[in-house]
């Protein structure tokens, strides 16, 4: 008895630190939605003063494109003018879309070219680094409360995702890539998911199951969550693309896109450019998906004695691997690129969410953490 | 190369370029052309080959894959056999029209039924289909030189010119130089150099898809022969593994037991765990493990070692897992006469929760005689708390490890039912012909015990004795043959995807002539297999290092090109 009494005294210290940072967590992740939500209004700021293109880049491109088309018998050569008689310091490279391809220019971001539009845009990009760093930090304390990886059930999965999808997006702009145009699709969601997770999908800090200790399963449910954000990010490109395909679309042959249509898309970077980035994207990423099953089949070999058993995660993890190949496959077969292949990508990405939201919340398997063990009872017959 | 299919329907811009290129744009991938699905007009013969040549193109391996992946989501929501049985037989029992249905579809085993299968076998012969005739013609393309020049360079994704002083025949040494130094394949043809790079893409693709069909092959193998049975196994208990000795055993179509139960044996020392007594991990297993004694083969010698939850033991090719472990509570019960019939036995009780509140039963089936003098079996339902919370608490362990341990006890008499020839669970009382003792107040008797409690039956029928409690191990043994091979075609696979998705392959071509003034003309063009920035990338890097061999010279009076309106400038580090 006295033993009992002990280790009660012992854990109501041991909770009173825990619950401390676990407060610490939901103060920071709280702090990071109010960060976000400033983020988004500036990024709103950034499209309402940037310029509503009233000519249309992308209608004029499109009439200079037929014209071009129509000279297209004379011999089309560039030569590189810049040398004249000075010494150049290298030979300019001068590139040509392929034939058949529209020669659409990018548009020029969300701030339209407009000094204005700009400002807001960095003021934007500075408010979702804040809100990263705290929201980083409120997953950290998350983890140091509960002493794990903070990967125990949906709401630290979504705080999770949603920094991860945050920091991609932030590297990808440090590696100056042209993705600034991602910034309000990409914050709205976070915002939202982030609310969803701290409204209906809250878990208070707690230590639900045994976890198995094998570093095949941080390998595995990191990587996991590392590829989805950057198939989150292929797929809002994706859907940028489908639209901005059937606006430039629209305008090659001779239609009028709304107004609405005119001032947003004609700022996003030509559907040729969306779509090699989401292809970009999604290619990088598909070897590593695919490590990351194969790590999972490691664990579950050791963990679970086989390493397939074809439980509704795996499966999921195999529909959403067999759904990138498609999309992959599409891509190098006629009469499937473009837009179909689009829609796969998409496809795609739905299989991945419903892997991982729909089968924690409609399927139960083995992944449902909470019966590691009882396995081994429902086959000795219980 | 990125267009969409509505500018150009039915062909792509592809091989629209690859026409006006010639050789030059031929063959940058093995892929293999398509056609149009014409429906042939040649007999049997023509049948065959343009099934084949149906199989085996892009197009049905993509439709092949997609409905793999549409095939593999009814397993993932309906109850399978292979999963879980208990919850398929549930499904049947509750569902009249839709558990014949799926029954008939093959639904309880979608990864084994029929269709599926006829799915991922069409894939696979169409996937060798493929891979054959690419090899080759990959094989030729190793063999064989970079195709010579277009005639007009301009035509080219990426391109540059210069003026230069040199001679054209300096400018293309240096430029072979330049290319067999930067690992190109390169040679001359005519008035260029040509150059390509990146046949690692192409070498990985088709590695990735042979490491595919290594991997199924396997994983085929694995199911065919491999087996999977269970093991409760008290503490000083052993274990040697043949079919009788495993309390369940599941095997492939092709196991032969006789041949492929690998002769080793093993007794379970002693079970040790520990667990987190605080914090939010109160309760977690800190140390789980099992100490052993096993032997390889029919004699082979002993040796000890310790099984870990993630860290099984592996004997002769099948591993031995640590799956589960709970308590077994001492008894030792005498008859009204005070004659023993169960001597410090230990029961094994199944736990029910992560803090192992256990339940189950305990059987005295011989020896024990009621005080008539009848013969009789006694039968216990058991309930154990390690850790019991104390008076007025819920019946439910507190903590996994034995802190606090009670045993209760209901009791029967009469007949267990376990001699009618069928097995029974002994997890579990069949009480059809057992009757209860009833206690003072009418009711089923029942008792709490601590460690060294005694229980008197009512009427003078006997006394339980509660006499300690011993700890079980349950061990799953698997063997499941090729998985070496699934792991190797797994890392192949990755690597190779990794070679066909990284790299580019790609075609410099560097020409040097001299123009009708007398001063050498320069032209540099690159293609990609897809349009990457990489490529005119690359070309401006290569144009500079060969500009400084050869430098511009100054530009003729009339340039006697126009420049192209398409033209757009190469963007540096693009998106
Ligand atoms: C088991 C099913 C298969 C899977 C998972 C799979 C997966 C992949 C992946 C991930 C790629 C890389 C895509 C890229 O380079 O952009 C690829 C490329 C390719 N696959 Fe498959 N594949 C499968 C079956 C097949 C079959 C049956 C064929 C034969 C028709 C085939 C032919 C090709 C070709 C020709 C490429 C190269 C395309 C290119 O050059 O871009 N694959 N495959």
């Amino acid at each position: 008895m006295t033993l009992a009494a002990a280790t009660d005294a012992a854990t109501e210290l041991a909770v009173a630190t825990n619950e401390h940072l676990a407060n610490l967590s939901n103060t920071l992740i709280y702090s990071a939605m109010a960060v976000y939500t400033l983020a988004f209004f500036a990024y709103i700021a950034e499209w309402l003063f940037g310029s509503r293109s009233k000519v249309g880049r992308t209608a004029a491109a499109l009439t200079a494109d037929t014209d071009a088309k129509a000279k297209a018998a004379a011999p089309a050569v560039t030569v590189n003018k810049a040398g004249g008689t000075t010494v150049l310091e290298r030979p300019q490279v001068v590139v040509r879309t392929a034939a058949g391809s529209r020669d659409v220019p990018d548009g020029p971001g969300a701030h339209g070219g407009t000094e204005k539009g700009d400002l807001y845009g960095r003021i934007a990009i500075s408010l979702t680094v804040l809100a990263f760093a705290i929201e980083a930090g409120g997953v950290l304390a998350r983890a140091l409360s509960v002493q794990r990886a903070p990967w125990g059930n949906m709401y630290e999965f979504n705080i999770t995702f949603t920094t991860v999808a945050t920091g991609v997006y932030l590297a990808l702009l440090a590696l100056k890539k042209n993705i600034r145009w991602l910034g309000l699709p990409l914050i709205t969601t976070v915002l939202l998911d982030l609310g969803l997770a701290v409204t209906v999908l809250y878990t208070a800090s707690d230590q639900l199951v045994p976890a198995l200790h094998s570093y095949w399963l941080y390998i595995h449910v990191s990587t996991a969550i590392f590829c989805g954000a950057v198939f989150y990010v292929g797929a809002v490109s994706t859907i940028l693309y489908l639209f901005k395909d059937s606006f430039e679309n629209k305008l090659a042959t001779g239609g009028t896109p709304g107004r609405f249509a005119n001032s947003v898309l004609d700022r996003l970077p030509a559907a040729a450019s969306l779509d090699k980035f989401a292809y970009r994207v999604n290619a990088a990423v598909f070897p590593l998906w695919t490590f990351t099953i194969i790590a999972g089949a490691i664990w579950a070999g050791d963990a679970w004695g086989r390493y397939w058993g074809w439980d509704p995660k795996e499966t999921w993890s195999f529909i959403t691997w067999v759904a990138y190949a498609c999309y992959l496959h599409a891509r190098a077969t006629a009469g499937w690129k473009g837009r179909k292949a689009a829609y796969l990508a998409l496809a795609a990405f739905a299989c991945w969410l419903f892997n991982y939201y729909g089968v924690n919340i409609f399927v139960s398997g083995k992944h449902s953490y909470a019966d590691v063990g009882l396995g081994a009872l429902q086959s000795v017959g219980f | 190369m990125s267009s969409t299919s509505r500018t150009v329907p039915g062909k792509t811009p592809g091989t629209g370029d690859d026409q006006d290129l010639g050789a030059a744009g031929s063959q940058l991938s093995t892929a293999p052309e398509e056609e149009s699905p014409n429906l042939p007009s040649l007999g049997v013969v023509g049948w065959i080959r343009w099934f084949w040549r149906q199989l085996t193109s892009m197009r049905v391996a993509l439709l092949l894959l997609l409905l793999l992946s549409l095939g593999a989501i009814p397993g993932s929501l309906i109850p399978q056999e292979g999963v879980d049985a208990t919850k398929a037989d549930d499904f049947r029992a509750n569902h009249d029209v839709l558990g014949p249905l799926y029954d008939k579809l093959g639904l309880f085993h979608v990864y084994s039924s029929v269709w599926f299968s006829a799915i991922y076998i069409l894939l696979f012969v169409s996937l060798i289909g493929c891979i054959v005739p690419r090899t080759w013609q990959f094989v030729g393309q190793l063999r064989g030189r970079p195709p010579g020049a277009p005639r007009r360079l301009t035509r080219l994704p990426a391109y540059t010119t210069w003026r230069t002083g040199a001679e054209p025949e300096e400018v293309r040494e240096a430029a072979l130089a330049l290319l067999k130094k930067r690992r190109f394949r390169a040679h001359r043809v005519d008035d260029a150099v040509a150059g390509e790079k990146g046949y690692l893409r192409e070498a990985g693709n088709l590695a990735f898809h042979v490491a595919l069909i290594v991997m199924l092959i396997a994983f085929a193998w694995g199911q065919l022969f491999k087996y999977e049975g269970n093991k409760l196994i008290l503490e000083g208990d052993g274990f040697s593994n043949t079919l009788t000795q495993y309390d369940d055993f599941k095997s492939g179509n092709l196991f032969d037991p006789d041949h492929d139960l690998a002769p080793f044996s093993f007794s379970l020392k002693d079970f040790h765990g520990t667990y987190e007594a605080t914090g939010p991990n109160r309760g977690t297993p800190r140390v789980y493990e099992a100490k052993v004694v096993y032997s390889e083969g029919a004699y082979g010698k002993d040796e000890a070692t310790t099984i870990k939850v993630n860290e099984p033991l592996e004997i002769d090719g099948s591993k031995v897992y640590l799956t589960a472990h709970g308590y077994a509570p001492i008894l030792t019960v005498k008859d009204g006469k005070g004659n023993v019939v169960m001597d410090r036995e230990a029961t094994a009780l199944l736990p029910l929760d992560s803090n192992v509140t256990s339940s189950g039963a305990v059987m005295v089936r011989d020896g024990y005689r009621n005080p008539e003098g009848v013969k009789e079996q006694l039968g216990f339902n058991a309930f154990f708390l390690p850790t019991y919370g104390g008076k007025g608490s819920a019946m439910f362990s507190t903590f996994p490890a034995l802190l606090n341990p009670m045993l209760a006890l209901s009791a029967y008499h009469g007949d267990l039912g376990v001699d009618a020839g069928f097995p029974k669970s002994i997890y579990q009382l069949d009480k059809t012909k057992l009757k209860e003792f009833k206690g003072s107040d009418g009711q089923l008797f029942k008792k709490q015990l601590k460690v060294g409690d005694t229980m008197t039956l009512p009427n003078g029928a006997g006394t339980v004795t509660f006499d300690g409690v011993q700890e079980w191990a349950n061990f799953q043994v698997t063997r499941q043959p090729a998985s070496g091979w699934a792991l190797g075609g797994a890392v192949v696979a990755i690597l190779g995807l990794a070679g066909s998705l990284f790299i580019q392959r790609r075609r410099v071509w560097v020409r040097a002539v001299k123009g009708a003034d007398g001063v050498t003309v320069v032209e540099m063009a690159g293609l990609g297999r897809s349009e990457s920035a990489k490529v005119p990338e690359e070309l401006g890097e290569l144009a500079g290092v060969l500009y400084e061999r050869a430098p511009g010279a100054p530009d003729a009076d009339a340039d006697p090109e126009t420049p192209d309106p398409r033209a757009v400038p190469a963007e540096g580090a693009e998106k």
